[in-house]
């Protein structure tokens, strides 16, 4: 190579090399910006205060529940009432249903996904089977429950939200240290 | 060939020592040589993803499964994209890059000669890669060209190995490719040959290969990702492990926005060249040709989520996209505008690298039309992964680059091979491509919009006539292109004389080398006036 297109050709490379890092800088550069805005429906994966928001007694808001397992995953899986009627800022308990009709010990996780997205932001959950991985042995099942409120200063655009769970198969990678967490069922 | 070089070159012949025979092809640094096996490997190329256009026209001739079952049908939807896109448009441009680009700027050679005959000679194996997958057990790629996750993850089979390797290695190629341009066109230009005297063909593939070096990688960071949450355990994409599926959508679009006008802005450059030597009349407005290619270029990075309005977006996001998108309509038309305006009072005629001008400049256009159509968020509703957005990117596609690879061949052809190519054969070879690229292509703007899906391998009853006139269409347009195989050959082998300048209108660097271009030009650089 000529002397003279060395820097050239070094700067180059180099910028190649930089754009192929950007494309993975994208994927937390996508995390930070959805939790942000709230674009993709993705709610927070840590509990909200509890202490509510001023009850707003002049809005009612719908909130249905959608739960289902992942293709892989062998649990049932439902909500206790398929729609709600709340006030904003309200604090309400919702339990989901799951059963493992299986004979072996199942350890599941749920990811939370809220329509129309931009009402993620609003959407607060206090307490959520969500937040951490749950066991349950086979035959058995248990009643998960949730407790959230809709944050008063949700647009009023919005009258109605879906929450939607999936909940998936994370047996094989297991750590054992949120099974305190699972309640027994009856 | 050489012979010929040899013969008619006595003060050249010393420096045309190479290696015989298949060596000289596999050792070759000089940039003719590569030129022509990318022209040569793109136009193999052309024909193996054409076979499949007609596996998928043959399918689609009549409603129900005829010949091909559905999984081996995606697999020719998302093969013959692959071809097209990688194997033959981008390869093609290439070679047109290395043959015409020193020339043109009086440079003896590219400046990484070496690095070029490995960006060359890479890529037959990332295409044998890839066609290879196709008779794994299980097929080869079926995802569609866009692999979007996860179909190319959770449900893809065993050859996806394959197809990211492949893409890895096409990846790796262009960026070569384009590094070795941009060094030229900065360090090689002949004194004189200032930013604003370059051809415009040379400042597009400047324009484009800055975008391939920004882009490119992106794509091979996608593939890569793709690659580890298949086979290693990671989770980019999947939502169980905290991934996300639309963020796959986001970073390919990323490359896959930019990679369009990769596509297109060579073209331009092409047309820009062609134009004034058939309308005998300079190009109206040089600098804004050089800022509006510029311009679009930017542009080319803030709309890649127009491809994804119906993954739910907030309003804010939709007219932001829209906006920009629609934006891109203003460079594009003072190109157009330009072009017309060069043709205007000028003294035309019309051989067949004007025809195929001409058309690009009216079907491309048709192209844009139809893709501002689809910039429109709420209508992209509608249109979203009907045949209508397969109309609008053939159109842009096949009536623009294709076109344009096809003008530029004509053009430069005499130059290359030092024989003039049969006249009669071109017209008839423009007219058939004409006329049945139009019967191919524009009646899928009807069946899109009568709601019949993309990449789908059996169709409601109500499609069927206009389906049957497409597949007609693409039958006569596939073979169309045989006779322009049979011209470049004729071509190749013989023919009139050509002069220096070739085309009466011409000028530039490239026109005051003899004809054919010897082995080895401007060794010492020319002067510019």
């Amino acid at each position: 190579m000529a002397l003279k297109h060395k820097p050239l050709t070094f700067k180059l490379a180099v910028t190649a090399l930089a754009m192929f890092g950007f494309g993975f800088a994208l994927v937390p550069l996508y995390d930070v910006f959805c939790d942000l805005t709230g674009l993709n429906g993705k709610t927070a994966v840590t509990a909200a205060s509890a202490e509510a928001a001023q009850i707003d007694i002049s809005r009612e808001i719908v909130i249905e529940f959608i739960a289902r397992p992942n293709k892989q995953m062998p649990w049932l899986f439902e909500p206790e009432v398929r729609r709600m009627t709340v006030h904003p800022g309200e604090i309400h308990i919702m339990n989901y249903l799951a059963q493992n009709p299986t004979s072996r010990m199942i350890v599941g996780q749920a990811v939370p996904s809220v329509s129309p997205g931009q009402a993620a932001l609003y959407f607060h959950k206090i307490e959520c089977f969500c937040f951490t991985q749950q066991k349950l042995a086979g035959g058995k099942d248990m009643l998960m429950p949730l407790q959230f409120y809709v944050d008063p200063a949700l647009p009023s655009q919005f009258s109605t939200i879906t929450l939607s769970y999936t909940l998936y198969d994370v047996t094989s990678a297991w750590t054992g240290d949120s099974a305190e967490s699972s309640q027994p069922g009856e | 060939m050489s012979a010929v070089v040899t013969d008619h070159d006595h003060d050249h012949e010393h420096h045309d020592h190479k290696p015989s025979g298949i060596k000289r092809w596999f050792y070759t640094t000089n940039h003719k040589d590569i030129g022509t096996m990318y022209l040569v490997f793109a136009l193999i190329m052309f024909f193996i993803g054409g076979a499949m256009a007609m596996v998928i026209r043959a399918e689609l001739f009549q409603p129900g499964m005829q010949f091909v079952e559905p999984n081996f049908f995606n697999q020719m939807t998302t093969v013959h994209g692959l071809i097209m896109v990688f194997g033959a448009v981008m390869p093609a441009f290439t070679g047109l890059a290395n043959w015409m680009i020193p020339m043109m700027i009086g440079a003896p050679d590219m400046a990484l000669p070496r690095m070029n005959n490995w960006s060359f000679w890479i890529l037959p194996f990332a295409f044998l890669i890839l066609l290879i997958s196709l008779f794994m057990p299980g097929g080869g790629p079926s995802f569609g060209w866009t692999f979007y996750a996860p179909l190319s993850t959770t449900y893809s089979g065993d050859s996806t190995a394959l197809f990211v390797f492949s893409v890895h290695i096409m990846g790796i190629s262009s960026i070569m490719g384009a590094i070795n341009v941009i060094v030229t066109i900065f360090n090689l230009r002949a004194p004189g040959m200032t930013w604003m005297k370059m051809p415009l063909f040379v400042w597009t593939w400047l324009i484009t290969a800055f975008l391939l070096i920004m882009v490119m990688p992106v794509l091979a960071g996608a593939v890569t990702m793709v690659l580890t949450d298949k086979y290693f355990g990671t989770s980019f994409f999947d939502a169980a492990g905290g991934g996300d599926p639309v963020l796959f959508q986001h970073i390919f679009w990323f490359f896959g926005h930019p990679e369009v006008y990769i596509m297109i802005l060579p073209a331009f450059g092409i047309v820009s060249s062609i134009v004034p030597t058939f309308a005998r009349k300079p190009l109206f407005g040089y600098a804004s040709m050089v800022y509006a290619t510029s311009s679009i270029a930017l542009l080319s990075f803030l709309v890649w989520a127009h491809h994804m309005f119906t993954t739910g977006m907030p309003v804010a996001g939709a007219l932001f996209f829209m906006y920009c998108t629609m934006l891109i309509a203003v460079p594009t038309g003072v190109k157009v505008f330009n072009w017309v305006a060069t043709m205007w009072r000028g003294a035309m005629t019309f051989e067949v690298p004007m025809m195929f001008a001409l058309a690009f400049i009216v079907l491309f256009t048709i192209g844009g039309f139809s893709g501002l159509m689809l910039a429109i968020t709420p209508a992209d509703f509608q249109y979203h992964d009907t045949y209508f957005v397969v109309a609008h990117f053939h159109y842009v596609l096949v009536t623009g680059a294709v076109f344009s690879i096809i003008a530029a061949a004509y053009y430069w052809l005499p130059k290359w091979t030092g024989h003039m190519y049969d006249e009669k054969l071109g017209q008839w070879h423009f007219w058939c491509s004409l006329i049945s690229v139009n019967l191919l292509f524009f009646p899928m703007h009807f069946v899109g919009l009568a709601g019949m899906p993309r990449r789908i391998p059996d169709y409601a009853l109500q499609f069927a006539d206009f389906n049957a006139f497409i597949s007609i269409g693409g039958f006569l347009f596939g073979a169309s292109q045989l006779i322009f195989v049979w011209l470049l050959v004729k071509c190749a082998r013989g023919g009139e004389k050509a002069t220096a300048q070739v085309w009466e209108g011409a000028e530039g660097l490239e026109w005051e080398v003899p004809s054919p271009a010897p082995y080895h030009t401007f060794e010492t650089p020319p002067v510019i006036k």
